[in-house]
């Protein structure tokens, strides 16, 4: 199995979010890193989760592929997941795969928690 | 130095509307004009379906996988048809398909030099995404085929229990053939489907106008009327 390439950590955001940073290269490889992130920042009790991209170099299908997986987790713990941090590239890939219509796009993790 | 990330040229450019070619326009009746439709604009339970060959030392993941999007249809099993671009699989392309009895097609999402990826159109009997890679492991190379799908609509979720067993012997059938063309003769395939959400996407039941196999028995019993009305010789 490859190894992961991403680096994952949560941060907490009071009084109901978490985020989540996504750095480095989001393949399939990093499936159980992010899953055991998402695990993390659900033990917070966190309702929205926020995915941060600023840090993402690269992404593949397979990326594209865990997000979805990811979904289905959140919206079994009644979770709204948001992503911030997309550059324009990264953007268009969210709305060709219409990504966009289950996972909000933010400018910001202020706006992504505030957003109903 | 360039902003552009180093994936960039791997995915299709956004487009909000498929468009098939004027060559393959006639057979492209259930892709023209269509969104694509990941698993989350689809209805049934969300299954990840994985098939493996082990193919050995005979080939490169890099050059398996250039031979599988250079050949990508001639390696189906008899009886389906996938009329791809002459030059193989690109990011972009939008191909139709005849698979048994339904006219339908795919997007090629994403792809690489060890993968590349489809995303299927609304209609298709899956709302899925459909990646074909290859990777070196110990024993040698090893061919995957990773399905991410839900149905599109009630009446493919209703015929899933006979859907599955077709497609599970198609690929099965797709890696044999492409294994064979690498001087591998009865490769060692695995077939697994886990359940990623047993729950249906009710909201998503209208998806049933769009449904590809309706679409495709209407279009062929009203071909007839279809035709060009030859014009009286002039006298």
């Amino acid at each position: 199995m490859a190894l992961s390439a991403a680096r994952l950590s949560v941060d907490t955001y009071p009084p109901n979010a978490a985020v989540i940073q996504v750095a480095g290269d989001v393949t399939a490889a990093c499936e159980q890193d992010l899953m055991a992130a998402h695990e993390e920042a659900s033990d917070t009790g966190a309702k929205v989760i926020v995915l941060d991209f600023t840090g993402m170099d690269y992404m593949n299908s397979g990326g594209i592929g865990m997000l979805v997986t990811l979904l289905v987790r959140g919206q079994r713990r009644q979770q709204r997941i948001a992503a911030v941090g997309l550059t324009t590239h990264y953007r268009q890939i969210f709305e060709l795969t219409r990504l966009d219509e289950a996972i909000g796009l933010f400018d910001t993790t202020a706006a992504a928690v505030a957003t109903r | 130095m360039s902003d552009e990330p180093r994936d960039a040229v791997s995915w299709a450019k956004k487009v909000d509307r498929l468009h098939v070619t004027d060559e393959v326009k006639a057979i492209g009746y259930n892709i023209e004009g269509r969104r694509v439709a990941g698993p989350q604009q689809g209805f049934g339970r969300l299954w990840h379906r994985i098939s493996i060959a082990e193919f050995g030392p005979t080939v490169s993941p890099q050059a398996l996988v250039a031979d599988w999007r250079a050949h990508f249809g001639s390696y189906w099993p008899a009886g389906s048809r996938f009329h791809g671009g002459l030059t193989g699989i690109a990011p972009g392309d939008v191909a139709p398909l005849e698979a048994g009895p339904v006219t339908t097609g795919i997007l090629v999402l994403y792809a690489d030099d060890v993968s590349f990826t489809f995303i299927t159109p609304e209609g298709h009997m899956f709302a899925a995404m459909i990646t074909f890679s290859a990777e070196e492991t110990e024993a040698g190379t090893r061919a995957r085929i990773d399905i991410l799908l839900r149905t599109s609509d009630p009446i493919f979720e209703a015929g899933w229990f006979v859907i599955k067993p077709s497609e599970d012997r198609f690929w099965a059938g797709t890696l044999r053939n492409l294994a064979a063309a690498h001087g591998v003769h009865h490769p060692a395939i695995t077939q697994t489907t886990e359940c990623v959400d047993d729950r249906r996407i009710w909201k998503h039941w209208r998806n049933v106008v769009r449904n590809s196999g309706i679409r495709t028995v209407w279009h062929t019993v009203t071909r007839a009327l279809r035709r060009p009305r030859r014009s009286s010789p002039v006298a």
